[in-house]
């Protein structure tokens, strides 16, 4: 009986020194309050990791301030004390610092990869005569007061400049689009129910369920293809509108990392992102994979954020 | 209905469920109790753990804990003047007076019996209204809600002490002054940063609340020594209530459960908003009562403990029938109740009755859960009043201080709220009331965003606000709140010169 038990804690102690983990630990720096989608999509992936044997120890931490900026100034600030630290981020992040709301932008950090993404969705309500995008389109064009355009954050943010991106490649005038603000999808999305706004712009994790209960229609995505989960909805583009718009969320180590250590995390965030624990995570919370690593991670970057840098300065949102 | 509540009892009388109403409102309570945790980060890191339960008994572990929280949150309120959750700040008004003036028994017991009564008053309406309360909540617009503040507003007479209006209306607008910092929803641009990433996400309600109340009375009792009155004896510790404290406190439990209840199925208002406003009703409609409020009264303790508890039973009506979060809290849930793979939203009584009937019928036993775990343990927690005041004050300090940082991990923060305690130190010795500054700063964001949404939506003219049926009673209701005392001087004086 004690060999056995002897032998079975050798056996534990053996395997544990056979286990070649890439890294010992991960440390989640998470730039928000727990519950919201960054503080979401860091402990999913990190419950795949754990779950699938690839780190051992996984720990998180809630840093808010600043629309994210908090977090990233701490990151480089401590750089040194962070050999282990995934930083989470999306796409504000490049908003943010293409409006200089905090001083750095992702070329300050070491951008390791993307993992999912949220597609930008347009919504209409039932029974409004505004089924598709083309009598969204036709209603704005007769009168663009008629179509009032919820959005579930401040003027100026990706809500906004998509929806008027999207109006301005129909021929449609983008400064004569009235941008209904609200504070989170949620109460956007009450705001269509009420009848007060004609068209909401926003994430499609926010509407998709009100939009399967039958509640409102989802006249267009701004996925490249159309997505399994809304197998009905046209994207933009194949409606015919160059548009692409990619909320990407992912993960950032902090600047001047050893080489060998850049590309274990890198692959740390590969394997977990291929293991069927992170299919689990994803299927719950309907995420659709978008993955990006390394230099082309960093390509991408810079391509949203030339994008998006010239539509805010078209729209008067940057100064040029 | 009968049907669906049968349903609901059967999923919830099996003994992992019953015993997970007990966990979840066991472990909302402490979280509760923590001053500034509150039930947002309690249900977010909970949720992985229900992972491995059906959807029915993770919503009802997570329900609990939700209200739970706000339960227990009332506890901190009442002892060190430190609000366990936001919806319970308005539960300090009178209930650290009470406790103070050696009754800290008396104090948790009411706010517990209160807190019972509002939630369980809310659940009922629940079952009886959810269908109909769909369509209640989505009618209400932007110019709704911007006139329903400015209402809200008119209970600032409600907040001041006798003869100190002018100091109120001052605290007030200084509430909503503070309101107005971080960025602008409506424009996207920063104001009263002063350049500071710390302030782009404007200060937090439960910020100010520490700072004004726990922390600058902390300070206030260092500066005050013999302030404080006699110490708290064991006696005093006692729960009972006189049967005429029990018929005082009977209407004002009863008016505030039904606000509460209905304020919180609105989208966008919540606990906090209901017990501000539930306050602000009974000190109203009390008149001149003794003890005053804000001096320990009953009712005023009795008002915003049963409106918050009912007000987050209320905020599962647009959750639970329209898939809409109202609150950051139900926001989370919403997070969970997909994670299960449930479609909330109106087909969700069809679709998964039994989620929708056990998660109401678990309300029943939770707070049933949390009076029975709470009174026994009301004279062992109020006796931490004992504790020396050389004691007391730095652990009330801590737990201020601690309470903040804990949600935001931000030191800013710390600085910010020692600024705010020696502020608000400053203005109390020249006798200004805190409580108007907090009513200011929650409806101030509130009525900003809306009242600048409902222009915009009606293309810069003002007539949404006799457009729609809804804001035009909402208006005129307004109207009378605030010419009421007018008419009432006119009429005193007049009736006063037939007397002559």
């Amino acid at each position: 009986m004690q060999y056995k038990v002897i032998f079975a804690l050798l056996f534990w102690a053996w395997s544990g020194l056979l286990r070649a983990d890439l890294l010992p630990e991960v440390h989640f720096l998470i730039p928000a309050g727990p519950g919201g989608g960054w503080d979401g999509t860091a402990r999913g992936v990190g419950e795949a990791m754990v779950r699938a044997n690839l780190v051992r120890n996984v720990s998180y931490e809630n840093l808010t301030g600043g629309g994210g900026g908090r977090a990233i100034a701490k990151l480089i600030e401590t750089a040194d004390r962070q050999p282990y630290t995934l930083l989470v981020n999306s796409t504000p992040m490049v908003v943010r610092s293409l409006q200089k709301i905090f001083p750095q932008s992702f070329r300050d950090l070491e951008p390791l990869a993307s993992v999912i993404a949220d597609y930008t969705a347009f919504v209409t309500p039932r029974d409004q005569g505004l089924d598709d995008w083309a009598a969204v389109l036709a209603a704005f064009q007769e009168d663009p007061r008629s179509i009032k355009v919820a959005g579930g954050s401040v003027r100026g943010s990706t809500d906004h400049i998509v929806f008027a991106r999207a109006v301005e490649l129909a021929g449609g005038d983008p400064f004569k689009v009235v941008y209904i603000p609200y504070d989170g999808g949620g109460k956007a999305m009450a705001g269509i129910l009420t009848g007060e706004t004609q068209v909401l712009s926003t994430g499609l994790s926010e509407a998709i369920d009100t939009a399967r209960a039958g509640e409102v229609n989802i006249v267009a995505v701004t996925a490249p293809d159309r997505l399994p989960a809304i197998p009905d909805t046209p994207t933009l583009k194949e409606l015919g509108y160059d548009l692409e718009f990619a909320n990407w969320r992912g993960f950032f180590a902090a600047p001047g990392l050893p080489e060998q250590r850049y590309h274990d995390m890198i692959e740390t965030l590969n394997q977990t992102i291929l293991t069927p624990e992170f299919e689990q995570v994803r299927a719950r919370n309907s995420w659709t994979l978008l993955h990006h690593t390394g230099d082309q991670f960093y390509a991408f970057l810079e391509h949203q954020e030339q994008e998006i840098g010239t539509l805010m300065r078209q729209l008067g949102f940057l100064r040029p | 209905m009968i049907d669906g509540l049968l349903l609901g009892f059967g999923a919830v009388f099996t003994v992992q469920n019953v015993l997970l109403v007990f966990v979840g409102c066991a472990a909302g309570t402490l979280i509760g109790m923590l001053p500034g945790l509150g039930p947002i980060s309690a249900i977010a890191l909970m949720i992985p753990i229900t992972y491995g339960f059906d959807p029915t008994s993770g919503m009802i572990l997570l329900a609990g804990v939700y209200y739970g929280a706000v339960f227990g949150g009332s506890t901190s309120s009442i002892l060190i003047n430190a609000p366990g959750v936001a919806g319970t700040v308005a539960t300090a008004f009178d209930g650290y007076p009470l406790a103070r003036a050696g009754q800290p028994g008396k104090a948790l017991a009411l706010a517990a019996y209160a807190s019972f009564i509002g939630g369980t008053l809310a659940a009922v309406l629940l079952v009886l209204l959810a269908p109909f309360l769909a369509g209640f909540s989505l009618s209400f617009q932007s110019a709704d809600y911007f006139v329903l503040m400015v209402l809200g507003l008119s209970l600032v007479s409600a907040f001041s002490a006798q003869g100190e209006y002018l100091k109120a209306l001052m605290m007030t607008v200084f509430g909503l002054m503070l309101s107005t910092v971080g960025t602008d929803l409506s424009a996207g641009v920063q104001r009263f940063t002063f350049g500071r990433m710390d302030l782009i996400d404007g200060i937090s309600f439960l910020l100010l609340a520490m700072g004004t109340f726990a922390l600058s009375e902390a300070i206030m009792m260092v500066l005050r020594p013999a302030h404080g009155g006699k110490p708290v004896s064991l006696e005093h510790a006692s729960l009972k209530l006189s049967s005429k404290e029990v018929r005082t406190v009977a209407g004002p439990i009863s008016r505030s459960s039904l606000m509460g209840f209905f304020v919180g199925t609105l989208p966008g208002a919540g606990a906090t908003i209901a017990s501000f406003l539930a306050y602000g009703v009974e000190r109203n409609l009390a008149g001149r009562v003794e003890p005053r409020f804000g001096e320990g009264n009953l009712r005023g303790l009795a008002a915003p403990e049963a409106a918050n508890n009912a007000a987050s039973t209320g905020s599962f009506v647009p959750l639970l029938t329209l898939g809409i979060p109202g609150s950051g809290t139900t926001a989370v849930l919403l997070g969970a109740l997909i994670a299960y793979g449930i479609q909330p939203g109106p087909r969700l009584f069809v679709d998964e009755p039994e989620i929708f009937w056990s998660v109401i019928v678990s309300m029943y036993f939770g707070n049933l859960f949390l009076l029975a775990l709470n009174l026994p343990l009301v004279p062992y927690i109020a006796r931490l009043l004992m504790v020396p005041r050389n004691y007391l004050i730095p652990i009330i300090m801590f737990f201020s201080l601690m309470g903040v940082y804990l949600v935001s991990f931000n030191t800013f923060d710390l600085h910010m709220m020692v600024i705010v305690a020696l502020v608000a130190v400053l203005l109390r010795l020249l006798a200004f009331p805190m409580a108007p500054l907090l009513l200011g700063f929650i409806l101030g964001g509130i009525l900003e965003d809306n009242l600048r949404r409902a222009i915009t939506l009606s293309d810069g003219s003002w007539s949404f606000l006799w457009d729609r049926p809804t804001t035009l009673v909402l208006c005129m209701l307004t109207v009378a709140a605030f010419t009421t005392p007018l008419w009432r001087a006119l009429l005193r004086r007049s009736r006063g010169n037939r007397h002559d």
